[in-house]
């Protein structure tokens, strides 16, 4: 409760002190103050249980430890990402104060989302996040890409919210009692009648698309690519990894007991989202559009969360939301300060700027899945949950090969940066790299490792 | 000896030292500093396996090769190292290697000589975690950091193609480790709970887990194609002559020498015990796969011009024997394994390093180049002629004891299968020979004209290596005694 109202707050105050000072700098830190600050309300709301305002939600939201951990995830790496690239949002455009309201709105909804407890709650969450995001999108006004890119995230998001909607009042019109409580949509395990399974459908399809999974990804090279690139990497990590929680979490409390009457769907889901995310990767030139892609196909991985809906998958989802936006804020910040982002643009930069090769293998070893790194222990809870669960072996092993087949581009940026000298001799990256930059990229290494060597270091916050 | 005394043991000295030693080489700017650095850092790594050999006795030291630290306690993982036989054998292995190619390669001049040395440290550590881990998990993760450095290491400084090549030989390793961790995965699911844990990664309990028949025969490949492609075994062998042709020569050593014996190792200790009954049931697919890559690799090897691959593909045709023989399931031919490993390593370092000092001088690797570097470097050629006989398997070198007591194994296996390995040992004979007396007899031609002989510290290297090669091929029982636990352990698997 704490997170949603600061946060909501916080937005309005970034948006007003636009109007008192003129200052770019002064938002950045007024940002960080506001994460920071929200962070600390959270952990003291799971600390203590109670919140500072009581008010009776009348259990729309839910504010478990599972839910408030994955809110101090989204804040810790919205934290980590107003730090690192703060100075990069400044260079967006006029309005710096309301990038950073949008952000905060953003945020406020991604809390939302974590707790809700009703289809209503959900459905308010999702808009609160979309909306801004649609802006930010198209922020660089005088981009065509840009341009091009909000619009069409909005029609398309649009769309996937209408159908979010008719999903949404064909599950109330089913349920036996009328009742937007995702507990009250079916009891039991019987067949599910045709409106509830209608309606199934409807939400999978719209929460597909939310976390741009196979076949309903279409817009998310176009808009990743299109976007700012400072936007791009908070929607590829903190706000995809909300999305997922809320898709798990929905199906969990929603359908779980019908589990494997919807079982099928998310197997095709999975297999065509690894398939195409990490195929379509393999022929990307731009580093840019390639991590697009691969996050498709990190996506595919943690659909399998909700193929297995088990200890291993609720541990694992935490640990992947973690590590995957921990590795994917670090290499887009760092692709912010290249001037090229093609892959040969990365060529060299081994010798020029060690730390930032340096970090940045760390980032790409870890999307990859090697051991040591935070993103081997995530791929690992992820397929233990698959394994656990004891059907489609199948499916973990075309997740492996396809794990395999993302070692190939990933390893591309990293060939070219210790392997290959620049053609132009000299590419002084395009902003600055202050140390205070660096040292932040190496904090973040530093944890992807830590986690990759404890990860209970997360997943024992679920229990206490 | 009471545990609670022992406040460090020799697993862990074995992993972590080199692991340390490798960070500080990092940071060790200048190269001549860096190059004493690592060589002095291999040597008391030698010296721990030396003094771990000393208590090998697991019997009465225990306690000191032996430990375990809660690691994901609620997953049942656990930092369990340990060292029986066949870990002795092979860290030993491992820490003799080291200083000998350091010292053999020690004139290279290396750009950037800090990471190259603090990368062949970490390899080193990577190598010692795979053969002390006691747990899945922890084996997992040495098997895939012993081949991150060695990634680097072959892409940085290796030949003209060394990216193309390099990089198949980690997408090919990293395919297979990730086959076997999904079967790691499935064996773990049916393994008895610890306390902490539902199920548990540890080495016992995989050799307890219950897997039926069915399942034991496609989980079993999994783990195998893993192995395989890291001995390699015909059919996945095509990543090995391209890597051992462009990585840096020192690099190939540690590959060829002790990186292969990962693939024999974990055949030894997690393959066949955890899945006894498809071992029985597959292994004339297994040992006819191996027989034909023997055959194969030596008949490529007649036709090789490149030095290099020359030695890529011998190996090949020694290592499938090995694996041919572990899959026999006779003591004694698990016994010439273990002697095998050991002694291929020694050999095979040793070739490489005539290689090495052959390139160096004349510039080439072409065997049809070369000539008459006998009347040039009569020291070299009579290292080379011992080695090159101890790759034939002759009597009096070590190679011979192994090889013997490996085909008396596949004897008693299948006659048939033995009459085919055994043509690999005349077609060794026919290539070995042929390529001794092109490159060091006949005349000198202006290429190797200018050859000279070589240096104190090379000849040192040399004799330790010869040493070995007669030590054991005479005297091989110290080597058969370290090893009994294991042998006893694998062969009661199959009762």
């Amino acid at each position: 409760m704490n997170a949603i109202i600061l946060t909501a707050a916080w937005g309005v105050l970034m948006m007003l002190s636009g109007a008192f000072s003129s200052n770019k700098a002064m938002a950045k830190y007024l940002a960080v103050a506001g994460v920071v600050l929200a962070l600390i309300v959270n952990c003291m709301e799971m600390n203590s249980g109670a919140p500072f305002f009581s008010i009776d939600v009348k259990d729309m939201l839910r504010f478990n430890s599972f839910n408030l951990t994955f809110i101090n995830i989204a804040l810790g790496c919205t934290l980590l990402y107003f730090l690192l690239n703060g100075s990069d949002i400044e260079k967006v455009g006029e309005h710096v104060p309301e990038y950073f309201a949008l952000l905060f709105f953003v945020l406020s909804g991604i809390a939302i989302i974590s707790t809700f407890n009703t289809l209503l709650m959900l459905f308010i969450g999702i808009e609160i996040v979309s909306i801004p995001l649609y802006i930010l999108t198209g922020s660089d006004k005088r981009n065509l890409k840009s341009n091009e890119a909000g619009l069409k995230y909005f029609l398309m998001g649009s769309f996937s919210t209408g159908i979010m909607l008719l999903g949404i009042a064909l599950l109330y019109g089913g349920s036996a009692t009328g009742s937007f409580y995702i507990s009250n949509i079916i009891s039991g395990n019987a067949p599910m009648p045709p409106m509830i399974a209608a309606g199934l459908v409807l939400l999978l399809i719209s929460m597909a698309f939310k976390v741009s999974a196979a076949p309903f990804h279409f817009w998310t090279p176009d808009v990743y690519d299109g976007a700012p690139t400072v936007f791009t990497s908070f929607m590829a990590t903190v706000v995809k990894a909300a999305a997922f929680f809320a898709f798990v979490r929905l199906f969990e409390n929603a359908f779980g007991s019908m589990h494997a009457q919807w079982q099928t769907l998310i197997v095709i889901l999975i297999a065509a989202t690894l398939l195409i995310g990490n195929l379509t990767a393999v022929f990307q030139q731009s580093v840019k559009r390639m991590l697009a892609y691969s996050s498709i196909a990190q996506a595919g991985f943690m659909l399998f969360s909700l193929f297995a809906l088990n200890g291993f998958a609720k541990e694992g989802l935490v640990l992947y939301a973690a590590a995957y936006s921990l590795a994917s804020i670090g290499i887009f910040a760092i692709l912010i300060k290249m001037n090229d982002y093609t892959i040969d643009g990365f060529n060299g930069l081994g010798k020029q700027q060690p730390v930032l090769a340096l970090t940045a293998t760390i980032f790409l070893l870890s999307l990859t899945g090697i051991p040591l790194t935070a993103g081997f222990q995530s791929k690992f809870y992820m397929l233990m949950a698959a394994v656990q669960k004891g059907q489609h072996t199948w499916l973990v092993i075309l997740a492996v090969l396809c794990a395999a087949i993302s070692a190939y581009y990933y390893f591309r940026v990293i060939q070219a940066m210790y392997f290959k000298d620049s053609a132009a001799g000299e590419h002084t990256p395009d902003n600055a790299v202050t140390p205070s930059f660096k040292a932040l990229l190496v904090l973040t290494a530093v944890l992807i490792i830590v986690i990759g060597l404890f990860p209970s270091f997360i997943t024992d916050w679920l229990y206490f | 000896m009471d545990p609670k005394n022992i406040w460090i043991t020799f697993p862990e000295l074995l992993t972590w030292f080199p692991l340390m030693a490798g960070l500080v080489a990092f940071i060790i700017r200048d190269e001549k500093k860096v190059k004493a650095w690592a060589l002095a850092a291999s040597f008391i790594t030698l010296g721990i396996s030396v003094a771990s050999l000393v208590f090998s006795d697991n019997t009465k030291y225990f306690y000191l090769n032996n430990v375990s630290y809660f690691w994901l306690k609620y997953v049942g993982s656990n930092l369990t190292l340990g060292l029986d036989g066949m870990g002795h054998l092979l860290t030993a292995l491992t820490a003799l290697a080291f200083p000998l190619i350091f010292l053999a390669t020690g004139k290279t001049n290396f750009k950037n000589a800090g990471a190259y040395y603090g990368l062949m440290l970490l390899t080193q550590s990577g190598l010692m975690g795979v053969f002390t881990a006691m747990d899945v998990l922890i084996f997992y993760f040495f098997w895939e950091l012993a081949v991150i450095p060695a990634y680097f290491l072959c892409s940085q400084w290796g030949g003209e193609r060394r990216i193309q090549a390099t990089f198949k030989f980690f997408v090919y390793t990293f395919t297979g480790s990730l086959l076997m961790l999904v079967g790691i995965m499935y064996v773990y699911n049916h393994t008895y709970p610890t306390p902490y844990a539902e199920h548990s990664f540890a080495l016992n309990a995989f050799y307890s887990a219950t897997l039926s028949a069915k399942e034991q025969n496609w989980v079993f490949w999994l783990f195998f194609v893993a192995f395989a492609i890291k001995m390699p075994v015909f059919p996945f062998h095509t990543w090995q002559p391209d890597t051992y042709e462009q990585a840096p020569t020192s690099t190939t050593m540690v590959l060829s020498g002790i990186m292969v014996k990962m693939g024999i190792f974990a055949v030894i200790r997690w393959l066949v015990p955890v899945f006894p009954a498809a071992a029985t049931r597959f292994d004339n697919i297994v040992i006819g796969l191996s027989v034909v890559g023997m055959i194969y690799a030596s008949l490529i090897a007649i036709k090789q011009d490149d030095l290099k691959r020359f030695v890529a593909y011998s190996s090949i045709a020694h290592i499938g024997l090995m694996c041919a023989a572990i899959f026999a399931k006779s003591s004694i031919g698990l016994q010439g394994v273990m002697i095998q490993m050991f002694s291929h390593g020694i050999n095979i370092i040793g070739m490489w390093i005539v290689v090495d000092l052959v390139e160096k001088q004349t510039g080439t690797r072409k065997i049809s180049e070369l000539g008459g570097i006998a009347h040039k470097a009569p020291a070299l050629t009579i290292f080379l002629v011992v080695i090159a006989l101890a790759n034939i398997a002759l009597p009096l070198t070590n190679a011979f004891v192994g090889e013997f007591m490996m085909f008396s194994g596949l004897f008693h296996f299948n006659i048939i299968y033995t009459a085919v390995a055994l043509i690999s040992i005349i077609l060794a004979a026919v290539y070995t020979l042929n390529m001794v007396q092109k490159v060091f007899y006949g005349e000198t031609n202006s290429i190797t004209n200018a050859v000279q002989e070589i240096t104190l510290n090379q000849k040192l290297v040399l004799t330790v290596l010869v040493v070995f090669i007669f030590l054991f091929g005479v005297f091989p029982q110290p080597l058969l005694d370290l090893t009994r636990d294991t042998v006893t352990l694998i062969t009661t698997r199959f009762k």
